[in-house]
């Protein structure tokens, strides 16, 4: 079998599961064998329903009251049991914050080579991959010797694609036994915050600004162009080091990546660093004095000139526009 | 307070990689060299958390002879003594962890425990987002991932780490390892006095036995092209009516 793990919210695993459980179907049909998953914490009992369509034809849920709330270790202590008792062909998982980390406690508990961010697999003696370096701007291929291989899928690298045939997602209580020790790392706690207007991650309108920008201050007039437009604004690398905004901010491999309608980048000259964060934009308008710049090459379109006599023109003809 | 911050010299790349001929790394002959957000971030936290506590801090890096220079930036910003594991090509992970770990026990027996290890989340150019688990694994400690924020006291440390809109608080007890990401803390600059006793302070050369690479790189390629070409809608001020034509086109207006 080829064993993936999921993450999900009760019950409900987030896209990129699909996605490295898509991946992981491609490789199970190459080796002749089955897809199944491993599903922990609370409300995993229930994630059959929603995995079902990729094929899976059996869900291993770790059935330990201990492992409710996230634990990495003894999560990947867990992943790392069910391997040894079952001796699957790979372990895959999707390389969220919690995919990467579980995986690389099972990883380190088995002794075993991890590849992360692999977005081909190709089986053999030994496991040929294709993985993300440097955020995606490059790609390294390499060999992974590992009794299991394991390795994770970089998020919204590959579309999750359903099966022809869905499986039957058989649900298969695992338990695992979990030493104390393990459980010194789990959530304590949850704190929550106020937010207030569009998140960076969601907004429709993005309107990013650079070393172009100049000073703290400079910002105030790509603010009131995100105000008129619905948007959020953020930053570079160089605009959240100098202070000028706060880290959250800041798009970039470090940072938010963002994939709006549209991201305006003022005074953003286009550093791998950053690129990698608003590589998900649908469209991109550049405004900048450089037309050499990567942001003006790579983008849809292009103003050239001085950002801060462009950027309140163009907050200019939006009121306008609204009337 | 004794803190080990771990970090890895990368190309500064800015906008452009170029390989080189043999594929097996990014042509580096008009690069400068750096280390990841994060773990500016991390060498950071380590002298801010001295500063406070009393205590000392170590830097070390695995890398080659060079590396030099990235420690001595470490200790320009105020961390007290560095170690370099000196390598003649890159290693894996589980390498990579291996030989960190052996240089934590050798630190330690000959003097104080580190109370915390700080590593960056994962590295600009491998991000393999596993050696701090690895090596916490080894010493048989307690490990946080993706941390933005520390607290430390009462031989524990709280250690916070964005969920969504959310905080995810772990607690754990000290010695632990933790990776931390870019946000924890706004990194300092060199001094030009501390750039100078930089200078002086020695760094701990030693030379780790390589290991049979388990993940092994083949070489490196760039991905395919994407995109097109460049409309300019035109220079300065005057281009703004067209925007409000793309914003409508785009049914965001």
């Amino acid at each position: 079998m080829v064993l993936t793990f999921i993450d999900h919210v009760d019950g409900t695993p987030n896209e990129a599961s699909l996605q490295a459980l898509t991946l992981a179907r491609g490789l199970a049909r190459q080796l002749g064998t089955e897809l199944h998953a491993i599903a922990i914490g609370s409300g995993a009992d229930a994630i059959g329903s929603s995995i079902a369509p990729y094929g899976v034809s059996t869900v291993h849920h770790v059935a330990d009251e201990q492992l409710e709330a996230y634990a990495p270790e003894a999560w990947g202590s867990s992943i790392a049991q069910l391997a040894s008792a079952n001796g699957p062909e790979a372990v895959i998982g999707p390389g969220t914050e919690r995919g990467q980390e579980v995986l690389a406690h099972a990883a380190a508990e088995l002794d075993q080579p991890m590849a992360a961010n692999c977005v081909e697999v190709t089986p053999g003696e030994p496991v040929h991959v294709v993985r993300h370096q440097w955020g995606s701007s490059l790609l390294e291929e390499a060999r992974l010797k590992g009794d299991p291989p394991m390795l994770t899928v970089p998020p919204h690298a590959l579309g999750a694609q359903a099966a022809d045939a869905p499986g039957d997602a058989q649900l298969a209580t695992f338990e695992p036994a979990i030493e104390e020790r393990r459980l010194r790392v789990r959530v304590s706690d949850v704190e929550t915050t106020q937010t207030e207007g569009v998140s960076l991650k969601e907004a429709e309108v993005v309107v990013g600004g650079g070393r172009g920008v100049g000073s703290e201050d400079g910002f105030r007039i790509l603010e009131e162009l995100a105000n008129e437009l619905g948007g959020a604004v953020g930053g570079s690398r160089v605009a959240t080091n100098n202070g000028w905004r706060p880290h959250d901010d800041q798009i970039g491999l470090t940072g938010t990546k963002i994939a709006p309608q549209l991201y305006i980048a003022a005074g953003i000259s286009g550093a791998v660093q950053h690129m990698v964060g608003c590589k998900g934009a649908k469209h991109v308008l550049a405004i900048n004095t450089d037309d050499e710049s990567t942001m003006v090459q790579k983008a849809d379109w292009a103003i050239l000139g001085d950002l801060h006599e462009i950027v309140p023109a163009i907050t200019e003809e939006v009121r306008k526009a609204k009337g | 307070m004794n803190i080990l911050v771990c970090v890895k010299r990368v190309p500064d790349t800015g906008a452009k990689m170029v390989l080189t001929d043999d594929e097996q790394g990014i042509n580096t002959r008009n690069l400068g060299f750096t280390i990841s957000p994060h773990e500016e971030c991390a060498v950071e936290e380590a002298v801010q958390t001295v500063e406070a506590h009393g205590g000392a801090s170590t830097v070390l890096t695995l890398g080659p002879s060079d590396a030099d220079e990235q420690l001595r930036e470490s200790l320009a910003k105020g961390v007290d003594s560095a170690v370099l594991l000196e390598t003649d090509r890159e290693w894996d992970p589980q390498a990579t962890a291996r030989a960190i770990t052996e240089a934590v026990q050798q630190q330690e027996a000959n003097g104080e425990p580190f109370d915390l290890i700080l590593f960056g989340n994962e590295a600009s150019d491998t991000a393999d987002y596993q050696v701090p688990i690895r090596v916490a694994k080894a010493l048989d400690r307690p490990c946080a991932t993706s941390i933005k924020a520390i607290e430390v006291g009462d031989g524990k440390v709280r250690a916070k780490r964005e969920l969504g809109a959310d905080w995810e608080v772990y607690e754990l007890e000290m010695p632990a390892v933790l990776a931390v990401m870019e946000g924890l803390n706004l990194p300092r600059h060199p001094s030009l006095r501390g750039t100078m006793t930089a200078k002086k302070k020695p760094v701990d050369r030693q030379q780790p036995e390589p290991a049979e690479p388990k993940l092994e790189k083949i070489r490196l390629k760039h991905p395919p092209e994407e995109g097109g070409q460049v409309e300019i809608l035109g220079q300065g001020a005057d281009a703004a009516p067209k925007v409000v034509q793309i914003l409508r086109g785009l049914e965001v207006l």
